[in-house]
């Protein structure tokens, strides 16, 4: 770790020729560490969809963007797999998802999906994707090992927000096109209930304990939450930070503390994220962040929030305990999601 | 919940097919299509809530033939929503001997201003942009920009003299200058060269910007690089105000346009093709939130202020109550590029920033 750290300040330091020249240590150096930082590198990755690339963020070296890894085309959702060892990363405009070893910070493999993959979870067991196709109305089913599809789902259009239950036997999907949330029973891989929630829905949150599910609609600017049991709309949140008007309100991303007792939802358009209290649903803080923040993602710690900003391509950094953005990092073009490798 | 579609055979707005001087422009044409891309997203929705979407569509040769055809729809078919892609004097007429029956008409191709203004009809409502809202979004540009200057070239159809008297007003509410306005002719005779030969029409006036009034297409297009002075074109052609452009990007707008090329391939989708699918998009909404197709129930909520219309365009979309005119964003496009999304920033408004583009309630004309 120090080792990797101090050769990426000496890369940085010197000038172009020179990091030519040391290049092949600067591997080496990698490659001898990669066993002592397959884990809790604290790193944080940002896909950018029009840089096709991912930054990775090192939060220790004053968040400094120690790598920039190229990737295929319109990199968007991303997860980890295999106890942080890969990362899955969805790139919409090569119907592919690439695989990256986190160990190298290199695309190590692909698996071709449908059309313009958007958003995708792995199942429980880790042996199949699944990845919601913007443009194919359908949600796929992907083997990681066999690189084949299998089974297709058809979905509303534009699908896109996945959650899978803690059982692994519920499948959620939105669809925008349709504002409505598909209920799959993954293993019968068939739809077995729709509910209408507001106008674009986009994102989906479970929160702990297996009986909430929420969703933000992009359009109609607020958050359903479903009574899973019943699986219909029991209450709705609605945000109005201060200065805006209920059309600037476009929620997307969505995360949560490990607790669930808080959940953060990043407004979109109205470049604020909120603080919610989940269990009395009060929208407790309005943080200002850039220009159309979308993707959100906490530090292992729960110290730092991460909120990708799509229109004015940064990544805000807020303190969660003053509930402040205490700067921003440039990141590359269009910064669609946030990932933290703990 | 059926829906109806009608169009004249002869409209004169489509005589040249999409062609000029045998070029094909990918993106001129009628708007069905478009419609039919918001009937699968009906279908799809329809499925859940237990209701089957689906359309008639009459191409007739005259407003008798279409009224009665509407009216039989009214009677036989239960159809109360009707997407009109006519122009002005057939759609007043339309909308005045259908006045009292129980039907709804969708103008999506006709932006004529006093369709929303002393000639409305309470059963028309219009997803196409108003004259009004056009000129105005691209008069926020200008002013923005601070091209305060403007040499308009006007052409010989009543359409262009709709242009410029919405460009006037626009100039006057926001705080431009019209320097002069110049007419052109479509002719290659050398004595009209003053009417024909752009340098000479363009010199002698100091300006910011050139704008081109011309609904033929013809003329416009040569306009850019060929004016006396280094300025910009922009109206109707250069940059050019529309309710949709191909090359949108954001706001979902790519995945639309792609499902619009699957069903009408190799046609790009255009301003009143955007219009007739938020149309049948409109209806749709109103049936799934009210879990209704009581045509009063459905046109009720679609008229009011609870309709949240996704345009592809960022902000929402409902209908204004005092003419029935949706309000949508406007782009300002090149030929392969949306340069900005009006409105701009910078113009607000006290209740919703859309409506500072077009005809707002204190200055509206219409009564219903």
């Amino acid at each position: 770790m120090k080792i990797a750290q101090t050769l990426g300040e000496v890369a940085v330091a010197l000038d172009a020729r020179f990091v030519t020249l040391i290049l092949p240590t600067i591997v080496l150096g990698l490659v001898l560490s990669a066993e002592a930082r397959a884990k809790d590198t604290g790193y944080v990755f940002v896909s950018n969809e029009k840089t096709n690339n991912i930054a990775v963020i090192d939060p220790k070296q004053d968040y400094k963007i120690i790598k920039w890894i190229p990737t295929s085309h319109r990199p968007r959702d991303m997860k980890f797999g295999d106890n942080h060892r890969l990362l899955y990363v969805a790139c919409g405009d090569d119907d592919v998802i690439d695989v990256l070893d986190v160990a190298t910070l290199k695309v190590a493999d692909h698996i071709p999906t449908g059309p313009s993959p958007e958003m995708f979870q792995l199942s429980r067991d880790e042996k199949a994707l699944y990845v919601s196709n913007e443009e194919g109305s359908s949600v796929q089913e992907i083997s990681i090992v066999d690189k084949i599809i299998l089974r297709e789902i058809a979905t509303g259009a534009e699908p896109e927000g996945l959650a899978i239950s803690a059982d692994g036997k519920t499948l959620y999907v939105t669809s925008e096109v349709t504002d409505m949330v598909h209920v799959v029973d993954a293993e019968g891989g068939v739809v077995t209930e729709n509910i209408v929630v507001g106008t674009r829905p986009r994102r989906l949150l479970l929160l702990p304990g297996g009986k909430e599910l929420w969703v933000s609609n992009e359009l109609s600017g607020e958050v359903s939450v479903i009574d899973r049991a019943a699986n219909r709309i029991s209450t709705t949140i609605d945000f109005l930070p201060p200065g805006f008007r209920q059309v600037d309100v476009t929620p997307v991303g969505m995360t949560m503390t490990r607790d669930g007792k808080s959940a953060i939802v990043a407004l979109g358009r109205a470049n604020h994220v909120a603080f919610i209290d989940t269990a009395t649903r009060k929208v407790e803080d309005y943080v200002l962040v850039g220009s159309r923040a979308w993707g959100v993602a906490l530090s292992p710690d729960e110290k730092t929030l991460y909120v990708a900003n799509g229109l004015s391509d940064d990544l805000s950094i807020v303190d969660m305990e003053s509930r402040k953005a205490i700067r921003a990092v440039p990141v590359g073009r269009v910064p669609h999601s946030v990932v933290i490798d703990d | 919940m059926k829906l109806g579609y009608v169009e004249l055979a002869d409209d004169p707005r489509y005589a040249n097919r999409g062609v000029l001087s045998g070029i094909v422009f990918t993106d001129l044409g009628r708007p069905y299509q478009g419609s039919q891309v918001a009937l699968e997203d009906a279908r799809a929705i329809g499925r859940v809530i237990g209701v089957e979407f689906s359309m008639e569509k009459s191409t007739a040769s005259s407003d008798d033939e279409l009224v009665q055809r509407i009216s039989e729809w009214i009677t036989n078919d239960g159809i109360h929503f009707v997407l009109a892609d006519l122009p002005v004097a057939a759609l007043k007429d339309l909308a005045s001997r259908l006045a009292d029956r129980p039907v709804l008409l969708f103008n999506i191709s006709a932006p004529d201003d006093s369709l929303r203004g002393a000639d409305c009809a309470n059963n028309v409502a219009h997803t196409y942009p108003s004259e009004a809202m056009l000129s105005d979004a691209l008069m926020q540009y200008l002013v923005a920009k601070g091209w305060l200057q403007i040499l308009v070239l006007q052409g010989p159809a009543p359409e262009d003299a709709a242009m410029v008297a919405a460009l006037q007003r626009s100039a006057r509410k926001f705080r431009a200058n019209i320097v002069a306005t110049r007419p052109f002719l479509l002719t290659n005779n050398p004595r009209n060269r003053e009417q024909t030969n752009i340098v000479l029409m363009t010199e002698g006036v100091g300006y910011d910007v050139v704008d081109v009034a011309d609904i033929s297409g013809e003329f416009g297009r040569y306009v850019s690089y060929e004016t006396k002075l280094p300025r910009p074109v922009v109206g109707s052609a250069g940059l050019v105000p529309t309710a949709w452009s191909w090359s949108w990007g954001r706001d979902a707008a790519v995945q639309l346009q792609h499902r619009y090329e699957k069903v009408s391939p190799p046609r790009r989708m255009n301003g009143a093709d955007w219009a007739a699918w938020e149309a049948v998009k409109a209806v749709t909404q109103a049936v799934m939130r009210t879990r209704s197709t009581d045509f009063d129930a459905v046109k009720t909520f679609l008229l009011s202020d609870k309709l949240t219309l996704d345009t592809v365009k960022g902000n929402p979309g409902s209908f204004r109550a005092w003419d029935h005119q949706l309000r949508a964003p406007v782009l300002l496009s090149t030929a392969d590029a949306v340069i900005e999304r009006a409105p701009l920033p910078q113009y607000l408004h006290q209740t919703n920033v859309l409506d500072t583009l077009g005809i707002d309630a204190p200055e509206s004309a219409c009564r219903f």
